[in-house]
């Protein structure tokens, strides 16, 4: 386990919106995996801004180079496939990545970057991206904004979105004694 | 209107009617954690406030990917790790007992009807005895620790029925490879898949273990075979419990039926990248293989060995192909031990090693250079998955590996 805490206890969605201008965008494919995105030899790192060094290694090794605070992915369908490791969201964190931009996203993977703060959008016209470009996004009005042209992007859960506003799972629970279980939520 | 078979374990468990695209806070009845996942999660625990764990009889924690520690950081790991479970009175099986999904089914920690969470993707197996049971992240597991709760989105369930008779050398993974193939590596996104039919009533545990195994690689949010004589019978000896009825209503409502029939389904592979690209392996009979694995918690068990022991018979292994054969817990070892496979395998020229992941995650032993080959039994075969970005991962059966192994190449089972 590395000595170093981890940084990211209290995240940013809270702090996103200033961040929302202008981003720049690195464009992936279909089904990227987990394993694309944090390879499994480097999983006994748990400090976000050390597996950033190691983000998409072997697949696309000038991302960790080159990656900035406020750069946004962009996935195709089936963004985060495959193995549970919460080290592919925190990666992408440790290098400045607070919203991936997909046209849908692996369960796992969608859950796992909400908790620890970086935001899954789904956007079907993410084709319509390039890499390099600059992209705005609101995320209250519901649209990214790419080379003047807007594209929608889908709500999230409201469940979700207590989830989101209370800054990450960790915030949402630390001051919960217990949870009402067997109650539904809205959907 | 009916029910199906998710629908109703979620109903049971908070005595009201629930139904699939609700949201629900709903209590587990267990959560494993292993050394990869577990310190994140253990962190995350701690970092909610959590002081104890909802209850310690009910977290399985174990050892599987990184033994016997394989770097001073994966030391690091299990120390911290050991002594959380001794802090918080969490048993902890630790490098002593396997694999997490199979150690778990055979120590008797799931059972029908029930719900688990596992901090792996592919705890969806434990569907094989009838539990509902998916993997989630570090943070969710930290927060499933401290309350014993978590949220689900009861998901829509795809029915999957099959019919007809494998025929000799084809088995459940070229089933659920050919599932795979036709479904997609996104097609059960958020859903859950049921197997069903006179097929999968005659499957053996192992088999069923299998296909749930693997429901995650089309993005299955758990897989579920309803609980029948098979699963009672294997739930003896493991949990003190009567058996119970358990299963989809004729009318409820699914997201999709699919049927499969098996008689003609030849052994399939699936080719580099994706899980999804399965093919006969006629199509690709002849590739150069440099090392095969067998193993895994998708093929680790005994009967998976047995089956690759009859292919190879008395003969030995091709001499320039590697072969690591991992059984996938002790209980597997000791059997595959007591009924002399371990001695044919290493006579014909194989490494046996002690249970464990080995090579299928890429994080110890067994790794891939630029440019290398492996056929192997396990559920994945993303890019750089087993090693370098530059080797190429088959997905493949028991039979078909230990076929292949033995030539050096890609080969039908039925045809050595």
């Amino acid at each position: 386990m590395s000595a170093k805490k981890t940084s990211t206890v209290k995240t940013m969605i809270v702090d996103l919106y200033p961040r929302t201008k202008n981003m720049r965008v690195w464009k992936f494919g279909d089904n990227i995996d987990t394993d694309a995105i944090i390879p499994g030899r480097f999983l006994t790192i748990n400090n976000p801004d050390e597996l950033a060094k190691h983000a998409f290694e072997g697949t696309r090794d000038e991302f960790a180079k080159r990656v900035k605070d406020g750069d946004v992915i962009i996935g195709g369908k089936n963004f985060g496939c495959g193995s549970s490791r919460e080290h592919a969201p925190l990666a992408l964190l440790g290098g400045g990545v607070h919203v991936v931009l997909a046209k849908s996203f692996a369960r796992i993977f969608f859950r796992n970057a909400i908790n620890v703060g970086v935001l899954p959008v789904v956007c079907h016209d993410t084709d319509k991206i390039a890499d390099g470009a600059k992209i705005t996004l609101d995320l209250k009005k519901g649209y990214a904004e790419v080379d003047g042209k807007k594209l929608a992007i889908e709500p999230v859960l409201p469940f979700m979105q207590g989830i989101i506003d209370a800054g990450g799972l960790v915030e949402y629970a630390r001051n919960l004694k217990e949870v009402p279980v067997c109650t539904k939520s809205r959907r | 209107m009916g029910a199906t078979i998710v629908e109703k374990i979620f109903s049971r468990k908070c005595g009201s009617d629930i139904r699939a695209g609700e949201v629900v806070m709903t209590p587990i009845d267990g959560a494993m954690i292993h050394d990869i996942t577990g310190p994140l999660a253990i962190q995350k625990f701690h970092e909610m406030g959590g002081e104890h764990v909802f209850d310690p009889k009910r977290v399985i924690m174990l050892f599987d990917h990184q033994i016997p520690a394989d770097s001073l950081e994966a030391a690091k790991i299990h120390q911290y790790m050991r002594t959380f479970a001794a802090e918080q009175g969490i048993h902890n099986y630790d490098i002593n007992e396997g694999v997490c999904h199979q150690v778990v089914l055979e120590k008797g920690r799931a059972a029908p009807g029930e719900i688990m969470v596992g901090a792996d993707s592919h705890t969806c197996m434990y569907g094989a005895v009838g539990a509902f049971a998916t993997g989630i992240g570090s943070t969710d597991m930290g927060f499933a620790l401290k309350f014993g709760a978590l949220y689900f989105k009861v998901p829509e369930t795809i029915r999957v029925e099959v019919s007809g008779r494998f025929q000799k050398c084809v088995g459940a993974k070229d089933l659920i490879l050919a599932i795979a193939a036709d479904i997609g590596a996104d097609g059960a996104t958020y859903q859950a898949i049921e197997f069903t039919g006179k097929t999968i009533e005659k499957l053996d545990m192992a088999g069923r273990m299998t296909c749930c195994n693997m429901a995650i690689e089309m993005g299955a949010k758990a897989g579920i075979v309803p609980p029948d004589k098979v699963t009672w019978e294997y739930m003896k000896g493991r949990r003190k419990m009567k058996p119970f009825d358990l299963a989809s209503d004729d009318d409820a409502t699914f997201a999709e039926k699919r049927t499969y029939n098996v008689a003609d389904l030849e052994p399939q592979v699936a080719v580099p990248h994706n899980v999804d690209q399965g093919v006969p392996v006629s199509k690709v009979a002849g590739t150069h293989i440099d090392q095969v694995f067998i193993g895994s918690c998708t093929n680790g068990r005994y009967e998976d060995l047995k089956e690759a022991a009859e292919v190879l018979g008395k003969k030995k292994f091709h001499a320039g192909t590697r072969v690591l054969i991992i059984p996938a817990s002790r209980d597997e070892y000791l059997k595959a031990l007591e009924n002399g496979l371990v001695e044919r395998f290493v006579k014909a020229g194989a490494l046996v090693e002690a249970p464990c992941c080995g090579p299928c995650m890429g994080g110890s032993f067994g790794l891939l250079a630029p440019g290398e080959v492996c056929l192997s039994t396990s559920n994945r075969n993303f890019k750089g998955r087993q090693g370098s970005t530059e080797a190429f991962v088959y997905l493949c059966s028991a039979a078909t590996a230990a076929a292949s192994a033995m030539k050096g190449e890609i080969t039908d089972p039925r045809e050595v």
